[in-house]
Formats: C-alpha cells, structure tokens, sequence
C-alpha cells in the first residue's frame, strides 16, 4: 500500500474522483436547461398548460442535480490551489483568469437568475421569467465553454510561452483559441444534450411503460426525439473530430486510444483494433481483433496513410500514458455508446414515420421502451469515459508537453490528502445514493398538474409583484 | 507605464476586498441562519428559515467562489499559497459546504426532514469554523521563503488565538443570521430572533475586544503596523465607532426596529473588514509577499479587468433584483 504515503498518486485520486463525481450533476443541468428554455417557449406560444407543466415538474430533477453540482463544484474550484499549487502559480496567469471569467460571467448569471425561474413564477411576468429561464441556461452553457476553454489550453498550451517553468502569456485571445478549444467544446456542448435528451426520454418512457400520464410524457418523448435527430449522428461527427485533432497534437494519447505499441509508417494501411489486451510490461497487446484497413479510414479516408501513426514504443515509458488499457477502453465504450443512441434514434424515427408512436401504440413497444430507458444513464458513462480518454491519456503531463503532472502537485503531507480523500469518498458515495434516491422519488411521484397557471388566480394583473405567501415547509413552489 | 504597474495590483486587491466582503455578509447570514436552525425547537420555524434562504443561498455563495477564481487570476501565488498551506482549514470549509448545500436540496424531497435539518446546521458551522482558522491563519503570518514558498508545517494556524476568532466569526454569523430573520420573519420567530440577536451582538463583541488586544501581542507585523503614522489615527478610531455601533445596534433591537439592525451589522462587519484589510495591506500573504510581489502581469490584470471589472456592477444589479423580486416577510400560514 505504498500510494497511501505518496502524495502525488493520492493527489491524482482525489482530484480524478471529485472531477468525476462533479461532472454526474452539470451534465444534466446544463443540458436540460435548453430542454426547459425548449417547453416554456412552447407554453408562451402555444398557451398549452401541458408545456407548463413539463416545465414545473423537470424543473424539479433539475434542482436536485443543481444544488450537487454546485455543491461538488467548491472542491474544484479550490483544489488547484490546495493540492496542485506549483501548477496553480505557474499557469495563473492565464489558466486562473480563466477561472474567474467562468465564475463572474458564468456561474454568477445562473445563480443571480435561478431563484426567478424556480421560484418566481407568481412573482414576475411571464416574459421576465423567460428571460431568466434564458439567462439561467446561458450561463450554464458558458461555464461549459470557460471550463473547457481552461482544459483544452492544458492539452494544446498556446498564447505564450513558458520561462523558466512560469508561463508568460504573450496573446490571450490565442489562448483562448487554442488548438483543441473550438471542437473541445462543441464536443462537450453535444454531450450534456445528448446525455440530458436521453435522461428526459429514458424517464417519459418509463412512464408510458407504466401507462401513467401518457399523452403528456408522449409530448416530452417527441421533442427529445426531434432534437435527438439532429444530435446523435452530429455527436458522432463532432467525436471524430476530436479524435483527428488528438492526432494531430497528442500522439502518446492516440497511441493509448488504439493501445498501438509500433509505429505504422506513411504509406502502409493501417487496421482499427476493435479489441484488446494491451500489456504494459510486455509492451504489446496479448492478443487483440481487427477490422482491415479501418484505421486509415478512420484517420484520412483512405487505404494507405500518408503520415506515419506513431506507436508507443516511440517514447521513453515515462513520457507516455501508463494506464493504456483504461484509456483503450474508455474510448471504445464512449464510440460504443454514440452508436447506440444513434440507433434509437433511427428506430424511434421510423416507428413515428409508420405513425406508430403514439401513446397507445408505444405502450406495446415495451423493446423500445426499455430501450430508451437502459439508454438513460448510458450518456453519463460515455461522458465519464470521454474524460478519462483525455485527463488519464494526457499524463504523464498536466499541460501537455510542457509540465510533468510529478512536478505540479503541492508539498503536503500524505496523511493530510489521505485524510481529505477518505472524507470525499465517504460524503460522496452517501450523496450518489441519496440522489438517486430522492430522484426516483421525484419520478414515482409524477407531474403535479394541481399547479395553479401563473396569472391564472388573478387575470387583472398578471405583473403584480407583491410578496406571495410562503408555506411552510416548502419551497413557494410546491 | 510604471504608475499602471503600481495602480494594477491594488485596484485587484480592491475588487478582491470586496468581493470577500460581499460573500461575508451575504453568505455570513445564509450561515448563520443555519447555525441558528440548530437552536430551533419545531420542524415548522426551522422549515420557515430554510424557505427564506431557498431563492438566495446559491447567489450568496458563489461570491466565494468569485473571489477564488479572481484570487487565482491575478494574484495566482497568493492563490497557490494560501490555499497549500492552510490546505486542513480549507478542507473543512469546503466539506462544510459540500454537506450544508446538498442537505439543503435532499430536506426538501425527504420525509426525514429534521436529519437533513441537522446537517445543514452541522455543515453550517463547520463551513464557518474552517473560514475562521483559515482567516487566522492568514493574520498571524504564513511561513514562506522570499520567493512566497511555504515552508512553515501543516498545523501552523492551529492555537488558541485562531479558536477565539474562529468562534467569533461563529458569533458574528449568528448575529447577521439573526437580523437577517428579524426583517424576513414575524411573530414569535421574530422574537425568538431579537433575544438571538442581542446574545451574538455581545458575545461578537466579546470576541472582537479579544481579538483586537490578542493580536498586536502575538503578532509582530500587525504590532508594527497598528502603530505606524497615519494608521494608528485609524485603529483608534475604529474601536471607539465600533463601539458606538454596536450600542445603537442593542438600542434599536429594544425598541424592536426591523431592519436597521442589519444595516447596522452590515456597518459593524465593514467597519472589522477595513481594520483587517488595513492590517494585511499591503501584504497578500502575510507578512513577506505584497500585493506586488504576487501579483500577475500586467497584461493579464488589465484583461481580467476589461472582462470582470464591467461585470461587476452588472452582478450588483441583478443580485439586487433577486432580492427585491422576494421582498417581503417569509410567513406561516
Ligand atoms: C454523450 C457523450 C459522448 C459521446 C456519445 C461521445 N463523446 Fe467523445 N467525449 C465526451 C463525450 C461523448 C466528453 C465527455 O464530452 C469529452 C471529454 C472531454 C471533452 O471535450 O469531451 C469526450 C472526449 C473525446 C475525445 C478525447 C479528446 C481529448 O482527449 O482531447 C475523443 C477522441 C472523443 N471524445 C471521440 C469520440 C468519438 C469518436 C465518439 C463517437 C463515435 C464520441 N467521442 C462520442
Ligand atoms: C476543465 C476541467 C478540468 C480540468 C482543468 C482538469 C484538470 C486536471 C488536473 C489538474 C488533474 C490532476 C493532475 C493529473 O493527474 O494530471 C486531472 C486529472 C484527472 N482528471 Fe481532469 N480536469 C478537468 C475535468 C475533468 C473531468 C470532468 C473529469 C472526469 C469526469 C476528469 C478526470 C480526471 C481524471 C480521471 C484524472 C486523473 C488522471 C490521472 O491522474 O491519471 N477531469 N485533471
Ligand atoms: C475540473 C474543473 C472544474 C471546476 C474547477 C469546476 C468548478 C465549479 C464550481 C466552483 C461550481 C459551483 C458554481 C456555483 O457556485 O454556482 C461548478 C458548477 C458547475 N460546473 Fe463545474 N467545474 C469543473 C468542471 C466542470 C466541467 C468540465 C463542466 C462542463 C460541463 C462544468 C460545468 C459546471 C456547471 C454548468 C456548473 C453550474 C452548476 C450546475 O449547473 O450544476 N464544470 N463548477
């Protein structure tokens, strides 16, 4: 158990486990929240109390996940100072005022506007509450951007120049724009949708499996699905993108990707390896399946390569990704998992153009239906293995190319991270559990439609202001 | 060129300041309304002080959050230093945090309310007793080398001092909590708040006669400090306005005035706020690295200043506008 007192590797696993657990919550707040800018849009147009009431009731999962994420969010934003100091003081410069543009611009605009939404309905007009239904979803989706404009310059550092191990920014905007940023955060954009589209439509198909609420959850399981047409073969796309671009500027993280022990060189036809058994000691694959020539599709589309893929053998064993197994397999199951959500898409398309996914009809789907509902959690793993894909296959540096991940953790005690870690895990692992408790609770329970029409009590005035009555209890809402 | 060099890094200490002030008063009584609900006898007033924290808590603490972002950016090895070296105090805040925020969300969907109920308090006041050792640690120096490198040990803000601030700022969060339910409650909470309020307003300053003749003992460059020209006009001022303040505070909960008592603790903790600030300055990690030493180039604080500083008056207005949206008195039917 040398780990325990080492603590670079404890240091690793905290910040690794509390990235992890943070990313369940935003992916799902950020996504949904143009689902809910999508249904309020349609009740102020359509005047159809059936949108209102898929606005009240996802707006309450959406709570749920808000107060985790914001929750699990503190740690992160403290922890490149606490454990990760060297690296905090010599990327602050730029990386920090990251940071701080994502929390002023960002999260400030969501949690300045998040009350109205959830809590403001009786309180402001109808247009206002829009607006800050808006403003709530645009700042979340700007965190997103923030965030991974900060993470994409760690793997494409650009903007400057490191003197002397501190990096001194010569262009900001060049940093900003760095090479991995633009796709990075399309990428990401696509997933917290297509993750959240498929929570919303996991959970409505659960209910018209159970026959409850049927019309209404048929609604919410047609607008997932029409976005979803246009996602699921965009996030494919946008996915390759990515990868291209991993092989472009981060050759030892493709070669974990594909666990490709020898170069293949410029002018041969490479294979895609569907499975393996990558072995580091061994530095080569205990035995492995190939689809012909795929690779060089994949890379250039065409048979033969026309630049060399580099294997890992090209590198010294501590310039290069150690756990290539779990890179490996975390991309194929993301990939994987893109093409599952595509394939539902392309059934449910088609039983709806055979007019057959009405709520009647759908209930004798059960396939599909449970199909959509295994689907649900599905995009949370994709989006955790993606991650891992890309913060475990850039090691062994934490600014790719530029500072080893060895040399950017804080001097501290073992003892003092290894206490901290073991408090992590223990509150999250009672939080995982609690959530997911008191989320199904949320679902058993249903939509509410005893709800009053905003406006409704009173037509004369729909901008009356004054202080409505709290209960008890409760929040104003409930 | 070199007045901007000199102008830059105070103008960030300025935003900092008040971005921390911001989150002391707003998140001082969002905590303290939690320690307080620990006190409280029925599940019906505690449901009452939660409902009117519901639309503001997130706001208020993402002022935190605010100031951690900004510190990184422009002061980034106050950022690395302060953080690494206080690394058990901030631990405890932050897990304080995570347990208050997240009991908060859960109360609201459980049946078990008074657990829920329970950790928010307990996360309340842990959250509130780290940011007391790590506001400690901060004033009696931080061991670093002449680059801002910690040298110092792992329990250095660990001692009898920082336990009397860490329970005064308990008491001062209590005290803010209590003026902030005066306003938002009626009836017999409200009561139950002006008793509260007049407990914290004496045991606050208790802690604060405490703290100010502690620290210049103990403390050589806050010693210096309190009696160098022109501060030390200052530092006699404050206690003697300090003082009157408080006074007027206890007159005006007897006479039962409902929210003149937190203007005058948001007074009070302005009035602590410039003391300490003026204490620490220029100084950024106590008692080596200034301001300049530590802060970030130029350029990165003039384009952080473009981005945030416009930015700034923008998240005043719409915070502002939350709070007048749910003006009024959160109330048992
Ligand atoms: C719903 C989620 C989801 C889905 C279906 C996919 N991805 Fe993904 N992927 C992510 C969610 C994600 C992510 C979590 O959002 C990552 C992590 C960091 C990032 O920018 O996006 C990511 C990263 C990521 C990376 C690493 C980039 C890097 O290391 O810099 C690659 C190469 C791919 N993806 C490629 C793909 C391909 C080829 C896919 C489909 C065939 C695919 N992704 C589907
Ligand atoms: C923009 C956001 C992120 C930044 C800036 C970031 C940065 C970092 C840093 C500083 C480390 C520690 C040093 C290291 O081990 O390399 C790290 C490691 C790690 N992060 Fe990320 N990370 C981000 C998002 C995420 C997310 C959302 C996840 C997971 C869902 C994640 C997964 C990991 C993992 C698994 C490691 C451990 C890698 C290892 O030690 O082998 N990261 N990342
Ligand atoms: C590892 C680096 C990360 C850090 C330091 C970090 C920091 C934080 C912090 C401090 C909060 C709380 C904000 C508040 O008080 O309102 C938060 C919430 C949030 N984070 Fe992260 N985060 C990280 C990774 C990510 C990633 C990769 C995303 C991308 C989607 C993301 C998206 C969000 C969003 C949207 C929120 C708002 C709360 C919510 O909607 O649930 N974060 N994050």
């Amino acid at each position: 158990m040398d780990f325990l007192s080492d603590t670079l590797i404890l240091s690793r696993m905290q910040f690794a486990f509390t990235a992890i657990f943070h990313m369940l919550w935003p992916v799902l707040t950020t996504g949904m929240a143009i689902y809910l800018v999508i249904v309020e849009g349609l009740w102020l147009k359509t005047k159809n109390p059936d949108y209102y009431y898929h606005a009240r009731f996802w707006a309450k999962l959406y709570v749920l996940n808000f107060g985790i994420g914001v929750a699990s969010g503190s740690p992160m934003a403290f922890q490149f100072g606490t454990n990760w100091a060297p690296f905090s003081e010599s990327v602050g410069d730029f990386f920090g005022s990251i940071l701080g543009f994502e929390a002023t611009m960002a999260f400030m605009l969501e949690a300045g506007f998040l009350g109205i939404m959830l809590f403001g309905w009786e309180r402001v007009n109808p247009v206002i509450h829009y607006i800050a239904t808006i403003l709530v979803a645009f700042g979340a989706n700007l965190s997103t951007f923030w965030i991974l404009t900060a993470n994409s310059w760690m793997q494409t550092p650009a903007g400057g120049e490191f003197v002397e191990g501190k990096f001194v920014v010569s262009n900001y905007f060049e940093g900003m724009l760095n090479p991995f940023m633009i796709k990075s955060v399309s990428h990401m954009f696509l997933a917290t949708l297509e993750t959240s589209l498929f929570v919303i439509g996991g959970i409505s198909a659960w209910y018209l499996l159970k026959k409850r609420h049927q019309a209404f959850f048929n609604r919410s399981l047609k607008i997932v699905l029409v976005v979803a047409i246009a996602i699921t073969p965009l996030q494919v796309y946008v996915g390759h993108l990515s990868a291209e671009q991993v092989y472009h500027y981060q050759p030892t993280k493709l070669a974990a990707m594909e666990a490709l022990w020898d170069t293949i060189p410029a002018g041969e036809s490479a294979d895609w390896s569907l499975l393996a058994a990558p072995n580091n000691k061994m530095e080569s694959n205990n035995w492995e399946i190939k689809v012909p020539n795929a690779l060089s599709y994949i890379l250039e589309f065409k048979p033969r390569l026309s630049e060399p893929v580099l294997g890992l053998k090209e590198w010294k064993p501590e310039d290069r990704p150690s756990m290539v197994g779990l890179v490996y397999y975390a991309f194929r199951l993301m990939s994987g998992i893109a093409f599952v959500f595509v394939g539902i898409m392309v059934v449910s398309v088609i039983q709806w153009l055979r007019g057959k996914f009405t709520p009647e009809n759908l209930a004798n789907q059960k396939l599909l239906l449970w199909a959509w509902i295994f689907s649900a959690p599905t995009g949370y793993l994709a989006v955790e293995s993606g991650w891992i894909v890309r913060c475990v296959g850039r090691q062994p540096w934490v600014v790719y190319g530029q500072i080893r991940t060895a040399d950017a953790v804080s001097n501290l005690p073992a003892g003092n991270v290894l206490t901290s870690l073991s408090i992590f895990l223990a509150i999250y692992t009672l939080l995982f559990f609690s959530a997911l408790y008191f989320g199904s609770r949320i679902i058993r329970k249903g939509p509410n439609f005893d709800l009053p029409l905003p406006g409704a009590r009173d037509e004369e005035t729909p901008l009356d202001v004054n202080p409505a009555k709290h209960i008890p209890n409760s929040r104003p809402i409930n | 060129m070199e007045s901007l060099d000199y102008l830059l890094p105070l103008v960030w200490f300025a935003i900092l300041a008040l971005f921390l002030f911001m989150y002391v008063m707003l998140d001082g009584f969002d905590l303290g309304v939690g320690i307080l609900s620990l006190t409280s006898s029925t599940e019906e007033r505690r449901g009452i002080l939660m409902t009117s924290l519901s639309n503001v808590w997130d706001a208020n603490a993402t002022w935190l959050i605010l100031m951690g972002g900004s510190l990184f950016g422009a002061f980034p090895l106050a950022y690395a230093t302060i953080l690494s070296s206080l690394y058990i105090p901030i631990m405890i805040m932050v897990i304080g945090l995570v347990f208050r925020t997240v009991a908060f969300e859960f109360r609201e969907n459980s049946d078990n309310k008074f657990f829920w109920n329970v950790a928010f308090g307990i996360g309340s006041l842990v959250a509130t007793v780290g940011q007391g050792f790590a506001l400690a640690g901060v004033i009696e120096g931080i061991h670093v080398d002449e680059t801002g490198h910690f040298i110092g040990s792992t329990w250095d803000w660990f001692n009898w001092r920082s336990i009397i601030i860490a329970l005064t700022l308990v008491q001062g969060y209590v005290l803010i909590g209590s003026c902030y339910l005066i306003m938002k409650t009626s009836g017999s909470l409200q009561e139950t708040h002006y008793k509260t309020a007049k407990i914290a307003s004496i045991t606050t300053l208790l802690g604060a006669i405490a703290i100010t003749t502690v620290t210049p003992i103990f403390s050589i460059f806050a010693r210096n400090r309190l009696f160098e020209e022109p501060f030390i006009y200052i530092f006699s001022a404050i206690p003697i306005i300090g003082l009157s303040l408080v006074i007027w505070l206890f007159i005006s909960l007897n006479k039962k005035q409902e929210k003149i008592p937190f203007i005058l603790t948001i007074l009070i903790f302005l009035l602590t706020f410039v003391g300490l600030a003026l204490v620490v300055f220029p100084y950024i990690i106590p008692p080596t690295i200034t301001i300049y030493e530590a802060a970030a180039s130029p350029s990165s604080l003039v384009f952080m200043l473009i981005f945030i500083g416009f930015l700034i008056p923008i998240m005043l207005f719409y915070n502002i506008y939350n709070y007048f949206v749910f003006r009024g008195k959160v109330s048992a039917e």
